[in-house]
């Protein structure tokens, strides 16, 4: 069953897009245009505003990880409470979306949130304030957050529906309320559902330079904007992979964090 | 002349994996070349007229901005025989030995150009053995008569309060350098520290008022009335105006960018002799003029422009401006490595800021 050579496409595989692609981004990364080793390319994520991209895609991540986490979980508990959402059709409706390109789902946001497009001429037919996120940070943030939310409300809906009817019945039977049975018994079993939850929002968070392209007008630099910038202007492939490698620990990082608390299995994607 | 950007490192992923995969099986009776051009920068039925008349098969690829052509020849990441970039770009795959010589016995449509354009080359290619130029432009700003209080002449348009949210620069650090330094009465070459430290100084002071950086969104964006002013590419401009008639382009008084785009052929190149027949049918009077009404650049091409009968076409200034606006405009150098990173650096202070 456990033959060994039917691993070895995996490991093919592997090696050709993970492995030697990795290895090409570390040999850019620590050399220069000469190909002597230097760690000056690590170094420049020092510079002002390669720091400051940095600090800056680290708040968005952060914050829209934040709110992920808050509009998931709850939907998550009801999801997994409710005849409607056992029979997995709601949780259809979320995936549904990520059958559409994400990139066309962002385009479409630019039209929905743009100055006198769709959001603000309603604003403005109904009397209220004019709405105008569009190019500011807040936009990139709410961009990260409808992209990624399906990552988050995934994981945390296969715990919680997985937990043992069992176990929370035992709780009521001793005594438990309704918050405590939550708060001592289905939370902490569904940390893992968070965990891998936090990772897949966080990371592609952090990495993005698609959101904030489009609904930061190009007047909001994040790191991977930074990276993009490198690599696509032609400036420097070296400075680019030295930045990705940064930014890879901070990826590293966050990853070791969740395999801390990850016991596999909030591990569904 | 430049389409969605972002997809453009999927593109260039696909464009390699094409390029390599393609290999001989579908090549052409006489073989194939691999063209690489600008985004809708040509008539596409001019390819099949191509294919059918030389029996060439041709791979054609597009690309978004010279700087992401750049590296793909620069690291060989793809086989390109013929590319399409702007002048400053040729003088730097010129400077790092990336061009092949063209053989000018092979182009005898090339005396259709206009010799003017000629001497143009000269500028950036000295023997002019290199280029075949193939459109060229200018770079203005493009304002809607409506959102304007008086009719727009000077780049100092671009930092007036009034337009706050309301104005579109380019997005890359060359052409939106570009008005900063010739409005601080610099040249749009300049490599002096000081100057492009105040250039950037004077970025920063307009940032607030920007609506978006974007290259490829001016033209909706202008043709929606989203934007008052928008830094733009005289073509661009000639399409704007076609769809919304309050827009109106003007080359600013103090002069401005003049760009050449023109025909190489890259080191990579395996079909030579495909590529300098590909680029003998571009200049073709018939086949100039086809690219030139679908593409509305203007083309140096001097046998198309005697094609054209339609008078209002020949009076349109953002296509044919006076010679006195040429006079006022300079053409990108290419700057050398260190000011080029001089440039980028400055850029990204700005948007960090």
């Amino acid at each position: 069953m456990y033959r060994k050579s039917l691993s070895y496409p995996y490991l093919i595989w592997a090696a050709a897009f993970i492995i030697i692609p990795l290895l090409f981004i570390a040999y850019y990364g620590l050399t220069d245009k000469s190909g002597a080793f230097t760690l000056a390319n690590l170094a420049a994520i020092a510079t002002a505003e390669h720091s400051k991209a940095l600090f800056l895609s680290l708040g968005l991540s952060f914050l829209s990880t934040a709110i992920c986490l808050l509009l998931a979980y709850p939907l998550a508990l009801i999801l997994s409470n409710s005849r409607f959402g056992r029979s997995g059709f709601i949780i259809f409706l979320f995936i549904l979306p990520m059958w559409m390109n994400f990139l066309l789902r962002t385009l479409a946001w630019v039209v929905l949130l743009d100055t006198n497009g769709v959001l603000d001429s309603l604003f403005q037919m109904l009397g209220l304030p004019r709405f105008k996120i569009i190019n500011t940070p807040a936009a990139i943030v709410f961009g990260m957050v409808y992209d990624f939310l399906p990552f988050m409300i995934l994981p945390i809906y296969n715990v919680i529906s997985k937990i043992d009817v069992n176990v929370i019945n035992a709780a009521r039977d001793l005594g438990a309320n309704s918050f405590q049975t939550l708060y001592k018994v289905i939370f902490p079993l569904s940390l893992p559902g968070i965990i891998s939850g936090i990772t897949m929002v966080f990371i592609p968070s952090l990495t993005t330079f698609v959101i904030s392209t489009l609904l930061g007008g190009g007047k909001i630099l994040l790191i991977g904007n930074v990276i993009e910038q490198e690599f696509m202007k032609g400036t420097s492939w070296h400075v680019g992979s030295g930045l990705s490698l940064v930014l890879m620990l901070f990826i590293i990082l966050s990853m070791i964090l969740s395999s801390k608390y990850d016991h596999g299995e909030g591990n569904v994607l | 002349m430049m389409k969605k950007k972002i997809l453009s490192a999927g593109v260039c992923l696909l464009a390699v994996c094409s390029i390599a995969g393609c290999g001989g099986s579908s090549a052409g009776e006489n073989g194939e070349v691999n063209v690489y051009n600008w985004g809708e920068y040509i008539d596409e039925d001019v390819i099949g007229i191509f294919e059918e008349e030389t029996g060439i098969k041709v791979n054609y690829k597009t690309f978004d901005t010279n700087e992401d052509m750049y590296p793909i020849i620069a690291n060989g990441a793809a086989d390109w025989d013929v590319v399409c970039p702007s002048e400053y770009m040729i003088q730097k795959m010129l400077d790092n030995d990336l061009l092949l010589e063209i053989d000018t016995n092979n182009i005898p449509n090339a005396s259709n150009i206009d010799p003017i354009f000629m001497d143009t080359v000269k500028e950036f290619d000295p023997d002019a053995s290199h280029s075949v130029p193939y459109m060229w432009g200018t770079v203005g700003i493009l304002y809607n008569k409506t959102m304007v209080d008086e009719p727009i002449t000077s780049w100092n348009c671009l930092w007036d309060e009034k337009y706050a949210d309301s104005i579109v620069m380019m997005n890359n650090p060359r052409d939106v350098f570009a008005p900063a330094l010739i409005s601080c009465g610099y040249s749009l070459n300049s490599t002096n520290e000081t100057e492009l430290q105040e250039a950037a100084a004077v970025l920063m002071e307009q940032k607030p008022l920007v609506l978006k950086y974007t290259t490829d969104e001016v033209r909706d964006m202008m043709i929606g009335e989203k934007a008052a002013v928008g830094v733009i590419y005289s073509g661009e401009a000639t399409i704007c105006k076609d769809e919304n008639e309050n827009l109106q382009y003007v080359v600013p008084e103090e002069g401005s960018n003049v760009w050449l785009d023109c025909w190489v052929i890259p080191t990579t190149c395996k079909n030579k002799e495909n590529a300098e027949k590909w680029i003998d049918f571009l200049c073709r009077p018939d086949i100039a003029l086809k690219n030139f009404e679908y593409i509305y650049y203007s083309s140096p091409n001097a046998g198309a422009i005697d094609l054209i009968e339609d008078e209002e076409i020949l009076n349109n200034e953002a296509l044919f401006p006076d010679t006195d606006v040429l006079s006022r405009c300079e053409t990108f150098h290419y700057l050398g490595e260190e000011a080029e990173e001089t440039y980028n650096e400055l850029w990204k202070q700005v948007l960090s800021e």
